[in-house]
């Protein structure tokens, strides 16, 4: 699955994107950015509630496919740009992380 | 053939600006052509010491070497040194500050992360004087 399909696939609202042929291989939820240094594998999607910049960085350094900004939170201008200048696949939702974990789960079974 | 080296100054007084280094060096290494698993541990191990740099010792220096069959990261600051350094290895152990844990870091991973990163991690420490660290991680 692409990251283009995933926001199809569960309504995703986009803020920034980047590349959305990039291919999903799973997800990892956390807002404690070294969790989610150490332990998100390339090409997931990572789900946090976090929005500050330094949430680019960790994604340009991890080779994540996209953020999905759970629970309606909305980015911030400073990662909204860096996003821009990264392109990087910035997406959101109104779901909670679980609920949004629980339907990235079932679109990647499908 | 020489080594290639880059060389940063990291900047402490900004948290939300903390990553430019790590994000140069990968932009270069991937110019270099470097596979994609040797960049991805590069710029974790390089990240989370820039960061360790900013939080706790009000940046320093990051120098990069890129040799025939490894890479170095060396990270030298003149923060107030880590007092002990097995406590600070532990996952989950952290001094890092409110402003810090408000932007996500702070976790207690950061050493850890490095040192799973890299092939050869070494921490030299003074307290009151500086920290270096130096990992290396092999390319071939």
């Amino acid at each position: 699955m692409t990251v283009r399909e995933l926001k199809e696939a569960l309504g995703l609202t986009v803020f920034c994107a980047g590349n959305e042929d990039a291919e999903v291989t799973g997800g990892y939820c956390g807002d404690l950015l070294s969790w989610v240094m150490g332990r998100a594998e390339e090409g997931n999607v990572w789900l946090t509630i976090m929005s500050n910049q330094n949430v680019a960085a960790v994604a340009v350094m991890t080779d994540i496919s996209c953020i999905v900004l759970t629970e309606g939170v909305k980015p911030d201008d400073a990662l909204l740009s860096r996003c821009e200048t990264e392109e990087i696949n910035l997406l959101g939702t109104g779901l909670s992380t679980y609920q949004a974990a629980a339907e990235l789960a079932k679109a990647l079974a499908e | 053939m020489a080594d290639i080296v880059f060389e940063y100054q990291v900047d402490g007084s900004d948290y939300h600006r903390a990553g430019e280094a790590s994000r140069s060096t990968k932009s270069n290494l991937k110019k270099l052509g470097f596979p994609s698993d040797i960049i991805r541990r590069v710029g974790i191990c390089m990240y989370e010491g820039e960061i360790n740099m900013v939080i706790h010792a009000d940046g320093g220096v990051a120098k990069v070497v890129i040799g025939l069959d490894d890479i170095t990261i060396i990270l030298k600051d003149k923060g107030p040194g880590i007092p002990n350094i097995d406590l600070a290895m532990q996952e989950g152990w952290s001094t890092a500050d409110a402003q810090a844990n408000d932007l996500g870091f702070g976790a207690g991973m950061g050493l850890p992360n490095m040192k799973r990163c890299s092939d050869e991690m070494n921490i030299d420490t003074v307290v009151g004087e500086g920290t270096t660290v130096t990992m290396k991680i092999k390319t071939k």
